[in-house]
């Protein structure tokens, strides 16, 4: 079941300069409909001149509570710069939870990998992983150490890794040439982040044979699978992100 | 007072004046957690065509100011596999279930046409005509008068039902076009499809759509809608459905007050969920307000 619900700003914290993480609660009070890892709401960007469409925006997180969701939006054009602004106490129209979501791994050896922004749908993940009895490794990547995101949240449910383009945290370089990629024992790389960063990943996890899963950031209008403006050329056609996806089995796509 | 809301178009008795547009909608169900699919007046379902489309390659849309771009190009499965597959669940809907037809050739409009004919709760089929004819350059059948008729005529002898034909905006003088579809057999107008417009990516300095070129939709079309539904309703005797960026009881009772005796709702859908059902109640709290017994009393009252 989808719902489209008023939601309260009970907090906000920004991880970067440029990224704002939004704590929300429902309007009412109750609890949050079912939600999972790799989820994502269709945000009604409130009073915005200039933006008509909703946007999609990852679930980052749901606290333990049940109740309270978060968002981290990247300040990236007119629609999420509005969102990074909002102030406490605003009310934001969410649609959810819609798309398909990561599967919760109980058994097998997973690396999470995020870049950018990319790391929002990973930490929810890796919170479920955790309470399963399987504590992931996580490996964030970004420009320099002031980006990486989310790194003391990541801490409590994960083994964190870092990759650096200009060395200043962790490995000096982009998360393929990491030792948990290149060298690293896993079974499976769950993988959110920009797209020719989640190429890269996929190419090196199917060179070593290891299942790989990647989260797709197609423009939407609908995010109900109505629209067929989102879709992604796959092995079976072109395929609607926003109900398909957004999770994929890279050997779904045709990125060969 | 409980104002009636009900409408007849042609042989079709709707509830109340409010269809989905196509291709905004899906097959409804994919709304059925916000709307209650049995309270529409009816809902037009996606474009279908006698052979499976795969549809234009990614970016398929661009937003823009008021509205958005869309190049979809037709993306569905054939119409074996909506007879198949999708038409047995929709026959058990309270509401009216139109059938949005397209084609590249004449012989494929009326094929498809045919082949609905078979399924007997689709009351009505509404044909688009703003494809590209293949056989005559990609020009819009919708775009001459001569095109238009041939379509509809082929048509009108593949379908027994009511026939709704959906004019493109993308014309000079969109009063002879209608003509041209009433003479040819059509039951009812409706308009107006998506107008042709393009967007560029200044930074990238690429144009946002794969296609180049797209269908505009949404708020920013909706002056243009409702100049052209005015217009055309004054032109025919048949009745007309307007739509074109309608997303609140007012803007549909714009397009009624301009003569159409329903209206369709297409991209408001996509901003709010529950866009059809607000619409709805707008218009019942209206004529409350105003003390309108009937709906139709307000239509072509300009
Ligand atoms: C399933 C999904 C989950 C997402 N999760 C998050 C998230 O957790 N946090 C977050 O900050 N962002 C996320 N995004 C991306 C976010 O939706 C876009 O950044 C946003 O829509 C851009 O809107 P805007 O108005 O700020 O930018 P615009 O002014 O519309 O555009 C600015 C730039 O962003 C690009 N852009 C537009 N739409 C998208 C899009 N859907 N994806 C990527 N780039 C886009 C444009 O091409 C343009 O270059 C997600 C996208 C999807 C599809
Ligand atoms: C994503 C999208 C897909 C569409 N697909 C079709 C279609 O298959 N057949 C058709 O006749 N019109 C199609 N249309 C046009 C709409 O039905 C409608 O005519 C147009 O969008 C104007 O109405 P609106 O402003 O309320 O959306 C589509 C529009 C959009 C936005
Ligand atoms: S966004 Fe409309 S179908 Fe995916």
């Amino acid at each position: 079941m989808k719902y489209d619900l008023e939601f309260d700003i009970i907090s906000k914290a920004s991880p970067a300069p440029g990224f704002a993480v939004l704590r929300l609660r429902r309007a009412d009070r109750l609890p949050l409909p079912p939600v999972a890892p790799g989820q994502f709401v269709e945000v009604e960007v409130p009073d915005s001149r200039h933006t008509f469409l909703r946007r999609p925006i990852s679930v980052n997180f749901v606290e333990p509570d049940g109740m309270t969701l978060w968002l981290l939006v990247r300040d990236a054009g007119e629609g999420t710069h509005h969102l990074c602004n909002l102030e406490v106490g605003r009310q934001i129209r969410l649609m959810l939870p819609l798309g398909n979501g990561f599967g919760v791994e109980s058994r097998r050896r997973t690396l999470l990998v995020g870049g950018g922004v990319g790391v929002a749908p990973l930490l929810y993940l890796a919170r479920l992983m955790d309470e399963a009895g399987n504590r992931p490794d996580v490996l964030l990547g970004a420009r320099s150490a002031e980006l990486l995101l989310q790194i003391p949240e990541f801490n409590k449910y994960a083994t964190v890794l870092t990759a650096t383009d200009d060395g200043s945290a962790g490995h000096h370089g982009v998360v393929t040439t990491h030792p948990a990629m290149t060298s690293g024992e896993y079974d499976l790389v769950c993988c959110c982040g920009p797209a020719p960063m989640m190429k890269a990943v996929a190419a090196v996890a199917r060179a070593r044979g290891i299942e790989c899963m990647v989260s797709l950031e197609n423009m939407m209008a609908c995010g109900l699978g109505a629209c067929l403006c989102c879709v992604e050329n796959t092995v079976k056609g072109h395929v609607c992100v926003c109900t398909e996806g957004p999770v994929f089995n890279i050997n779904q796509l045709n990125w060969q | 007072m409980t104002p009636d809301l009900s409408v007849r178009l042609g042989s079709l008795e709707l509830q109340n004046p409010v269809l989905t547009a196509s291709g905004t909608f899906g097959y409804g169900e994919e709304f059925a957690d916000f709307v209650d699919l049995d309270s529409l007046g009816g809902f037009i379902v996606k474009g279908t065509t006698l052979a499976p489309r795969e549809g234009n390659p990614y970016p398929r849309m661009a937003e823009t100011p008021s509205g958005m771009l869309n190049a979809v190009g037709l993306q569905n499965k054939g119409v074996d596999y909506f007879i198949e597959n999708i038409y047995p669940r929709l026959k058990e809907r309270r509401s009216e279930v139109i059938v949005n037809v397209s084609g590249a050739c004449v012989e494929d409009y009326a094929e498809v046409c045919h082949r609905l004919a078979a399924l007997d709760k689709i009351h009505a089929v509404e044909v688009n005509i703003s494809c590209p004819n293949v056989k005559h350059g990609g020009m819009a059948f919708g775009t001459t008068t001569a095109g238009a008729s041939e379509v509809v005529t082929a048509v009108r002898k593949a379908w027994p039902r009511h026939l709704m034909v959906k004019l493109s905006p993308n014309v000079t003088d969109i009063t002879e076009i209608a003509r041209a579809a009433e003479g040819a057999g059509a039951d009812s107008l409706s308009l107006i499809n998506t107008m042709l417009g393009m967007a560029i990516d200044v930074e990238r300095r690429r144009p946002m759509l794969s296609t180049i070129t797209g269908g505009l939709s949404g708020p920013a079309v909706k002056p243009v809608a409702v100049r052209m539904v005015w217009q055309t309703s004054k032109a025919v005797k048949i009745p007309v459905v307007g739509l074109g960026g309608i997303r609140t009881g007012a803007d549909a009772l714009e397009f009624i007050m301009a003569g159409a005796t329903a209206v369709q709702i297409g991209t408001a859908n996509f901003l709010d969920p529950a866009a059809t059902m607000n619409v709805i109640r707008e218009m019942h709290d209206y004529c409350v307000r105003h003390g309108i017994a009937d709906i139709n009393s307000l239509r072509g009252i300009i």
